[in-house]
């Protein structure tokens, strides 16, 4: 390797260390993310240019052909993505750099038999790429809906853990034996798609942020791997950069739902195993209307909104800002209160109030707020159930039980916002609906948020 | 086991860099506000996209009548892209959003 092809190398890995680290900072992010961008630039165009192989000028056509088309691609969906639909967006771009990394492996195979080390790099790099692909694709429409089921039939973990131990069993010997056929390699690879899909397919709707992070920190891995088989430094550091960042996400977001990471890949949940408690009777609800809503509202000194996914799902992200800045207008004190994991990925409500040009210093994160709760006359519950579930601190037989949760029990007043009485995301029965303090405003959440904001206006 | 001490000995140099640069990952994202942990997994998802170096070396390194090799590497290079302008793209359009107002 040429030391000018290093030293840009060099240059793109720095780039990438400190890019991830400003991405940490909301004041410095956009740098952040500018410079990782042009590290990866550089490190790409050096790739193509900097080296002493004779390549054809066919071959330089094609990689220039399939560099534009896959930026024009990508840059297209970026562009038309909407925001509710990011997790979904992120989960389908990281199967592509994993399916991305199986096919260089399936390339390099048959030009290393032989050569142990390279031979690991390589199947492994196929096997955790497949896994990446299948496994995001199973995501990707998990999310958007497509793929409704969760499949929960007996020993289905079993079944998995086996499975997944006979494919790396026989990796290793397919390895060990210097196999050079191309059908095992192929093999494992229809093995691995298969696992990716067996293993993404039996967990339920509320774990899905851990998959995706997990699945990410998987491609990061199968892209250094792939670097270790190229001894390119940029790739591997790159790549274990995003496979440590992936692991610590995910680690945040179990603790956030108070989960194990094992819980989450072992214990199928979320949708079927979680109707215990829901046979109790939780007494009756109470009803209200916008304008009743509007004056408890208006008269209260601070308000804190909670926003969950059914506020996304109706599109409600800048009703709720009209809400909140007419209040402020009038004196009250308005804070949204954000759980780790509102929304679809952790983070998420959070982009998704961006978009509306809520101010960032309004939304409150949870061990922040919680303690407001108990001085702050109306809560407002949007489109939000299980992150507001009292089951989580007082019903152990909550599959939720222990989960971290918004106090919003503890305010004077509690209005909660939704569509019908249907459980929330993890299917369960929600005790404050039923709360004394709590009245349920019924309505989709645009149509309630903007008949509340016109009740308002007449005040 | 002497396999393994050869092993070591011959890749001493990648097993010091990945250890460094797991270190390096853990601390540079431990602490992040939840604020930015959707821009952030954005980011780090477009980061893994640099796999796509691997798909162009391929398409360098192959002969110009290799019809597997080149196809493989040129879908490999158009997913392995897409992960990339499409992750940057994305998380810059987040970030974009994130405004204090006064």
């Amino acid at each position: 390797m040429s030391i000018s092809l290093s030293i840009i190398y060099l240059i793109a890995t720095i780039a990438f260390i400190l890019g991830l680290k400003k991405l940490g900072h909301p004041a410095t992010a956009k740098n952040g993310n500018l410079i990782a961008a042009s590290g990866m630039a550089i490190a790409i165009a050096a790739t193509i240019f900097i080296h002493d192989l004779q390549i054809p000028i066919s071959i330089y056509i094609l990689i220039g052909l399939a560099l534009l088309t896959g930026s024009a691609i990508g840059g297209w969906m970026a562009v038309k993505v909407k925001m509710t639909k990011m997790p979904e967006l992120v989960s389908l771009f990281n199967g592509f750099g994993g399916a991305s990394a199986a096919l260089i492996g399936l390339v390099e195979f048959s030009k290393n038999v032989g050569d142990k080390m390279q031979a690991t790099t390589i199947v492994s790099g196929i096997i955790i790429g497949a896994i990446t692909f299948s496994g995001s694709l199973i995501a990707w429409g998990k999310l958007n809906g497509s793929i409704k089921s969760v499949v929960t039939i007996p020993r289905y973990n079993t079944i998995n853990n086996i499975f997944i131990l006979a494919i790396i069993a026989f990796a290793v010997f397919t390895v060990s034996n210097g196999a050079s056929d191309q059908a095992i390699i192929f093999g494992l690879l229809g093995a691995g798609l298969v696992y990716g899909i067996l293993f993404v397919l039996p967990i339920g709707g509320a774990d899905m942020p851990v998959v995706i992070s997990l699945l990410n920190s998987l491609t990061g891995i199968a892209a250094a791997i792939t670097g270790i088989l190229y001894s390119n430094m940029v790739m591997l550091v790159g790549g274990i950069l995003v496979g440590s960042a992936g692991i610590i996400l995910t680690i945040a977001m179990c603790k956030g739902m108070n989960r194990t990471l094992g819980a989450v890949i072992f214990g199928a949940f979320g949708g079927t195993d979680s109707t215990a408690g829901t046979d109790k009777r939780l007494g009756s609800i109470k009803k209200t209307n916008p304008s009743d809503a509007a004056i408890m509202m208006n008269y209260a000194n601070s308000v804190i909104i909670v926003p969950g996914y059914g506020l996304a799902v109706a599109q409600a992200q800048h009703v709720i800002h009209e809400l909140e800045e007419l209040l402020t207008e009038k004196g009250v004190d308005v804070k949204y209160a954000i759980h780790p994991v509102a929304g679809r990925m952790p983070g998420h409500m959070n982009v998704l109030l961006a978009e509306s040009n809520v101010d960032y210093s309004l939304l409150v994160e949870m061990e922040d707020i919680n303690s407001h709760f108990k001085n702050t006359d109306v809560v407002l519950v949007v489109g939000a159930n299980d992150v507001v579930n009292p089951a989580a601190h007082n019903d152990p037989s909550s599959p939720i039980y222990g989960m971290p949760i918004l106090d919003a029990e503890n305010a004077k007043h509690i209005i909660v916002n939704k569509r019908t009485m249907n459980a929330g995301y993890a299917g369960i029965e929600n005790e404050l609906f039923y709360n004394s303090k709590t009245v349920m405003l019924f309505g989709d959440a645009k149509d309630a948020l903007t008949s509340l904001v016109s009740e308002l206006k007449n005040m | 086991m002497n396999g393994l001490m050869q092993f070591i000995s011959d890749n001493l140099q990648i097993i010091y860099i990945l250890i460094l640069a797991v270190f390096v990952g853990v601390e540079v994202i431990k602490n992040i506000p939840a604020v930015l942990h959707t821009p952030l997994m954005s980011g780090a998802n477009a980061l893994s996209g640099v796999v796509v170096i691997g798909a162009i070396l391929v398409m360098l390194q192959s002969d110009p009548d290799d019809y597997f090799a080149l196809t493989l590497g040129f879908i490999g290079v158009v997913l392995g892209i897409i992960n990339v302008v499409g992750g940057f793209a994305v998380t810059g359009r987040m970030l974009q959003m994130f405004k204090k107002k006064n």
